[in-house]
């Protein structure tokens, strides 16, 4: 039992690797709000793994990728706005999922766990999870990193030149889902964007290229969540949150640091 | 002109919900051409653009480009958002890799090579023209493709953006398609000049074009006699360097 610091550090570090580069294109693409309706989906997913007994981290996932998809083809259409199809679905599944976890009588779910994270209760099986997908996550990044770049910068002239936009903004999508899915035990549903996009925010300030803030936005993610994991046991305070004050706190000071380098 | 056709548009139609944008119209570049697109706003002429570049469909019609037919666009408008920390350097090899030497000759071809290191933010919007130019270069593009490249330039930029483009022509035999709704600003070194107003009005040569009653109804006498002045100033420039472009072109093949 001991050992519950050790797992809820390496489960927050995992997290906090992936959710750096993710978050700096996030910040980039302005789809902050497309994170936060990925994440109001993932209470319908714990509905849906318990209804068919199952590890709530399968429902998750697979309701996260399922609201990707979506609105990546919805986003196609023209006869309503990002933003307001965006709201819609967030509050319709999230409603959707409170409704569903109701008519589950006999399952007792932890509903402040999901909403606002547990990282403490970090398990093995949590653990492989989230390394899962950070590896992947990282790993198709990579791949993707130079012509998402190129349609993040300009998406018909990325096109002209050859870029299948369509696919690796799908692909890019897909996996921010897999990442709020696997981070939802450490921040919790309504704070998973933060993780994505303060770091990257708080990176802004000292980078000079897009690798470098995206770096950058790892490093400040694994600090955020190391001084918010002490800060939560040295004053009791709740871990998610106190994770995101550190994040918080981070760019505060990096913007309060005279001088640095703004390109 | 003997010279290979490389991009054709025929006979195309587009309309929004029923609303018809372009009605029968067609277009073709040949290599070492300068094919000018004018009219005014809402004439149809960024959707023809991009018709032709293959980002739209057409309702009816064919678009055909080429076999392996290598495009440098320069799109209308580029603003790179202020979170995404990108030089210059960085931003014109996002399109296809490029060594710094390249990058730095490249923009040396279009005077912006003092701007090599500056974060693409913090250039003037003329740079930045200058700048997707080189992108457009790197590609070894095979015909150019142009919306307004001269928008938000001062006149002398203009005339400067011209010359460069002219000159990128004879020295590279690219074919060029460019748009403009400056009328008065329509290059001598033009060979053919469609003037849209969803449908084409006319098209030529453009001393044919501004004599066209359809122009001058379309633009009025002004704007007819602008085109008219500013050909005639370019005339000379011509005669000194356009003449030899016709054997330069042949010689590339």
């Amino acid at each position: 039992m001991d050992d519950f610091l050790p797992r809820a550090l390496a489960g927050g570090i995992g997290v906090a690797l992936a959710a750096g580069p993710l978050g700096t294109f996030v910040v980039w693409r302005r789809m902050a709000y497309f994170g936060d309706a990925l994440a109001h989906s993932g209470l319908l997913g714990v509905a849906l793994g318990a209804l068919l007994g199952v590890n709530p981290q399968w429902g998750v996932t697979g309701i996260c990728l399922l609201m990707a998809l979506t609105l990546a083809l919805l986003q196609r259409q023209r006869r309503l706005a990002t933003d307001t199809l965006l709201g819609l679905l967030a509050h319709t599944t999230l409603s959707l999922g409170l409704v569903g976890l109701a008519f589950l009588e006999t399952v007792r779910v932890d509903l402040v766990g999901y909403l606002f994270g547990d990282i403490l209760a970090i398990s093995v099986v949590d653990l492989y999870w989230i390394w899962g997908g950070t590896l992947l996550a990282l790993a198709t990044l990579t791949a993707l990193w130079r012509p998402l770049l190129a349609a993040t910068v300009h998406e018909e002239l990325a096109r002209v030149e050859g870029v299948p936009v369509f696919r690796v903004q799908l692909a890019f999508m897909l996996l921010i889902a897999i990442v709020i899915a696997v981070a939802m035990k450490v921040v919790g549903i309504l704070l998973i964007t933060s993780l994505l996009i303060i770091p990257a925010a708080a990176a802004r300030r000292f980078a000079r290229s897009p690798e470098g803030m995206a770096a950058l936005a790892s490093v400040l993610g694994c600090a955020a969540i190391g001084i918010g994991l002490w800060a939560s046991l040295r004053w009791d305070t709740p871990a998610g949150p106190s994770v995101v004050v550190a994040a918080a706190a981070l760019f505060i000071l990096g913007h309060a640091l005279p001088g640095s380098a703004r390109t | 002109m003997a010279a290979e056709c490389l991009l054709r548009v025929e006979n195309i139609g587009f309309a929004i919900r029923g609303h018809s944008i372009l009605h029968e119209v067609s277009v073709q570049v040949a290599a070492g051409e300068i094919v000018a697109l004018i009219g005014p706003n809402g004439a149809g002429k960024s959707t023809l653009v991009r018709i032709a570049l293959g980002l739209l469909a057409p309702d009816y019609g064919r678009v055909w480009r080429k076999p392996g037919l290598r495009i440098g666009y320069m799109p209308q408008r580029l603003t790179v958002d202020d979170t995404l920390p990108l030089t210059v350097q960085r931003f014109v090899t996002l399109g296809s890799p490029a060594s710094r030497e390249r990058v730095q000759a490249a923009l040396a071809e279009v005077g912006a090579e003092p701007v090599l290191n500056t974060p693409v933010q913090r250039i003037s919007s003329g740079e930045m023209q200058r700048v997707l130019l080189a992108r457009t270069l790197l590609r070894e593009p095979d015909v150019l493709v142009l919306d307004e490249p001269i928008q938000g330039v001062d006149l002398n930029g203009q005339y400067e953006l011209y010359d460069l483009i002219s000159g990128l022509r004879q020295r590279r035999g690219c074919g060029i398609l460019m748009v403009s709704h400056e009328l008065h600003l329509v290059m001598a070194a033009t060979d053919q000049v469609l003037c849209l107003n969803r449908h084409v009005c006319c098209s030529g040569h453009p001393d044919h074009v501004a004599r066209d009653p359809a122009y001058q109804a379309l633009f009025g006498l002004d704007g007819a006699r602008r085109l008219a002045i500013y050909h005639h100033r370019h005339d000379h420039r011509h005669d000194l360097h356009g003449a030899v472009v016709p054997e330069e072109v042949d010689a590339h093949g």
